[in-house]
């Protein structure tokens, strides 16, 4: 039995998806630049995906770019934003945690004369917010800050944040890689505040080499791809009409039966969880189980914010919401647990993530390395490293991250295979 | 303008009786060689030289770069073949040569014709200051230095008349296939493909054994392997690949030996099983990647250590380089950018803090008693359940 527990890494893509492709690849084959009516079928098909996308998040289908995938969103809102705005100040702002999609342009932008501030997380990979309120000041053009966190699920007060940074600059520019957030939290960038999100396509089961950026309207955006001017002169391109296509049918899907699927994915990452906590030998990074963290609270110091911030299900089963929360105009926009429902991040005692990696490999059980290491190039995870891991911890890592199609009994079988290999695998370690 | 090379040969050329055996292993290894060059091409062996003349259109620089592969080519020149019309065309033909491949005739030259063709009526020297001749009124620019020309221009009278004036170093070395073969003990390191190109080049055709270590090892790591004996493959033809699971032996040498001999004792199975193939095979040695004191297990007594359990000859062509000399050749033969890929191999998983440097042959023995119950099974097994990879 094959178990893919690597959906942050990429997922497989639905039949219907495949289907709303075939037809495109198949029937729409115009360019939708075209006159005739081929190509306006072809612009139709795209429209149609930009507004069923559009949709989803509550947003204008006139303010998504479609790009090739999540790292060009990403480089164009950071980027972007930073060359049409280098005059109102070139100061940016972004975390120590971000994947290289967001960390490579900033530190680019930083070769280029832009100033970088980078926040520090906490022990769960969390950012402090009065951190972020000191940072914010009238040369700040632009903050990024990811909702999930790819390597180990730690979801950032995003709308908090959003709040504080509007507060301070009303006219600092504000972006959110929601790569691995999309389609498992509800996102809606007008009501957080949000004026750039990126989103991948193969992430939520849609097409690889597609992915989009939502963009507020009247945002100052300058453009990273040169041409025709397609897309309104943002992304020049003809556009890839199949994949977006695909991503229009996966966004849908993934919005569908929402709390259904959520609260699939909550089960099974609960499910792993209590597995887990019975080996003395595997510790959880980031936020563990949702359902026991009323005792978290006292952690952290972070103020009035954090108590909405813990709005997760345990939050709400403490009834601890915040006043700004409690007027409940929020409630929906910022379903803003602690943890994504599908990442797990775990460190195993004396086994090298790689190893343990392949041997799991061997039972047919896909996961990720948390940090790509090898004797001769250690690529250390920045995430884990700024949430304070230890080098033995580094090269123990490994993430598992669930998807919709995932099941119970995968996650028992999974347990059981580490409950066999990891002793087994740690009486031979290097000393 | 070039439809042919005239290849040279060097130490071949000075081979007594056998001499014919070399240039048809050349010859049919640069058939090889061009077999993945797309064009047709007839390669032919005439009185002391080969020529590769191309039958249709051809990529000039991609046949340049596989006949610089072939071992026991000394030198490539490019040459123009022409029909003997009379001497008159011949002199035209010749400054048409020379005006279309040399824009800048500020140069001094000579003329150095070579008549096989005994029958042809203008002897060597006769033919040599005409053309020379009519160069110079052609060309007032080129002036003759019969000592120290910048351009020879070489005219070979034969049925045909072949006109060559470059010639584009070769790799050397002997025709793979005339000397016997050898089996390469192949890492995913720099050196080992270095070892394998420097033993193949004096024309030994080349096998292979890999050790790998699932889980400790990765597919791509295995992938990274096949890959550089892919890139071995292409100056030493055909290499038949054993992938041997070792993990099961490492696993039990760790439990039951001490750690600083871990390396030692690991390298000696890895030999036996190694030899074990090459035997199978008809081979008349192992090659190794090692050099001295590079290592902890290349220091001269763990070579000694290691070389002990062997009886075949263990070739080590890069004793006595530095690191950097064989980062240069593994630069040359373009192994290098494959071998740094950072994967893990199964030498360096388990490798204890101290290893032994001065290993005792006495002790490494005694500890290998240890292993005395399961280890014979063991080898047999990754012998029996050895992968083959033909690589070509």
């Amino acid at each position: 039995m094959e178990i893919y527990f690597d959906n942050s890494a990429t997922t497989r893509c639905l039949k219907s998806v495949c289907e709303v492709m075939e037809h495109a690849f198949f029937q729409e084959y115009g360019n939708p630049s075209s006159l005739h009516h081929k190509g306006l079928a072809a612009e139709r098909c795209v429209q149609e995906a930009a507004e069923r996308m559009a949709k989803t998040l509550k947003v204008s289908p006139k303010e998504l770019i479609f790009t090739s995938g999540g790292t060009e969103a990403d480089n164009l809102a950071i980027l972007g934003a930073a060359w049409a705005n280098q005059r109102a100040g070139k100061h940016l702002i972004t975390t120590r945690i971000e994947h290289p999609a967001v960390a490579e342009p900033m530190r680019y932008l930083e070769g280029q004369g832009f100033r970088v501030t980078w926040l520090d997380v906490d022990a769960k990979g969390r950012i402090s917010l009065e951190q972020l309120q000191e940072a914010v000041g009238p040369e700040t053009i632009l903050v990024s800050i990811m909702q999930v966190n790819n390597e180990i699920g730690t979801v950032e007060p995003v709308e908090e944040a959003a709040r504080i940074i509007k507060a301070k600059n009303a006219n600092t520019l504000f972006h959110v890689d929601a790569i691995q957030s999309y389609g498992k939290l509800r996102i809606l960038p007008r009501k957080m505040g949000v004026d750039l999100l990126s989103v991948s396509g193969h992430k939520i089961h849609g097409p690889k080499g597609v992915g989009m950026l939502y963009v507020k309207e009247k945002t100052k955006l300058a453009p990273i791809v040169f041409g025709g001017g397609h897309q309104r002169g943002l992304r020049s391109g003809t556009e890839n009409v199949p994949g977006i296509a695909g991503l229009g049918q996966a966004a849908v899907e993934a919005y569908e039966n929402f709390e259904e699927k959520r609260a699939h994915l909550s089960a099974l990452r609960e499910a792993f969880l209590a597995g887990l906590s019975e080996f003395e030998w595997a510790h959880v990074n980031g936020f563990g189980s949702c359902l026991q963290h009323t005792g978290l609270k006292d952690e952290r110091a972070d103020g009035e914010h954090s108590e909405a911030a813990w709005d997760d299900r345990a939050g709400r089963e403490n009834a601890s919401v915040s006043s700004e929360r409690a007027d409940g105009e929020h409630s929906e926009a910022a379903w803003d647990g602690l943890a994504a429902p599908h990442i797990v991040s775990v460190s195993f005692d004396g086994v090298r993530s790689e190893v343990l990696l392949h041997a799991l490999e061997d039972r047919e059980i896909y996961v990720s390395a948390g940090s790509a290491c090898s004797s001769h190039k250690p690529a250390v995870s920045a995430t884990l490293k700024s949430i304070g891991l230890g080098r033995k911890a580094l090269e123990s890592t490994l993430r598992f991250s669930f998807g919709i199609e995932n099941t119970k009994e995968e996650v028992s079988v999974c347990l059981k295979a580490l409950k066999e290999l990891v002793p087994m695998l740690a009486r031979y370690t290097r000393h | 303008m070039f439809r042919a090379f005239l290849i040279k040969y060097g130490e071949i050329g000075i081979k007594g009786k056998n001499r014919h055996l070399f240039e048809d292993a050349l010859v049919s290894q640069i058939q090889h060689a061009l077999k993945a060059v797309e064009g047709t091409f007839q390669t032919s062996k005439e009185q002391g030289r080969i020529y590769v003349e191309a039958l249709s259109e051809f990529d000039y620089e991609e046949t340049l770069e596989s006949l610089q592969r072939v071992f026991g080519i000394v030198g490539i020149c490019p040459a123009v073949i022409l029909e003997d019309q009379g001497f008159e065309q011949l002199c035209q033909d010749v400054i048409a040569y020379l005006d279309a491949r040399y824009a800048d005739k500020q140069m001094t030259f000579k003329v150095n014709a070579r008549r096989a063709r005994k029958d042809y009526p203008i002897e060597s020297m006769q033919i040599n200051a005409r053309v020379g001749e009519k160069i110079l009124m052609a060309f007032p620019q080129m002036k003759v230095d019969v000592h120290h020309p910048q351009l020879l221009l070489n005219i070979e009278v034969r049925q045909k008349i072949i006109l060559y004036s470059e010639v584009i170093p070769g790799p050397g070395g002997m025709p793979v296939g005339t000397s016997g073969r050898a089996m390469l003990l192949l890492s995913g390191g720099i050196d080992s493909p270095v070892a394998g190109y420097m033993i193949s080049k004096r024309g030994v055709k080349l096998d292979a054994t890999y050790f790998h270590a699932p889980p400790y090892t990765s597919e791509r790591a295995k992938q990274k392997v096949v890959e550089l004996a892919r890139l071995v493959a292409r100056y030493s033809g055909p290499i038949c690949l054993k992938v041997v699971n070792f993990t099961e032996i490492q696993l039990y040498i760790y439990e039951k030996c001490p750690h600083e001999e871990l390396t030692i004792i690991m390298r000696r199975y890895m030999m036996k099983i190694a030899e074990h193939f090459a035997k199978e095979s008809h081979s008349m040695g192992l090659i190794t990647g090692e050099s001295i004191g590079q290592v902890a297990s290349q220091t001269m007594q763990s070579l000694a250590a290691t070389n002990e359990v062997c009886t075949l000859p263990v070739y080590r062509p890069l004793i006595g380089f530095d690191k950097q000399e064989i980062i240069d050749v593994s630069e040359k033969i373009g192994t290098y950018e494959t071998s740094i890929q950072p994967f893990e191999d199964c030498c360096t998983i388990f490798v204890a803090k101290h290893p032994v440097t001065k290993p005792n042959l006495n002790i490494i023995r005694r500890s290998e008693q240890r292993l005395r119950e399961k280890i014979d099974q063991m080898v047999q097994t990754a012998i029996e359940s050895a992968e083959t990879i033909v690589v070509e």
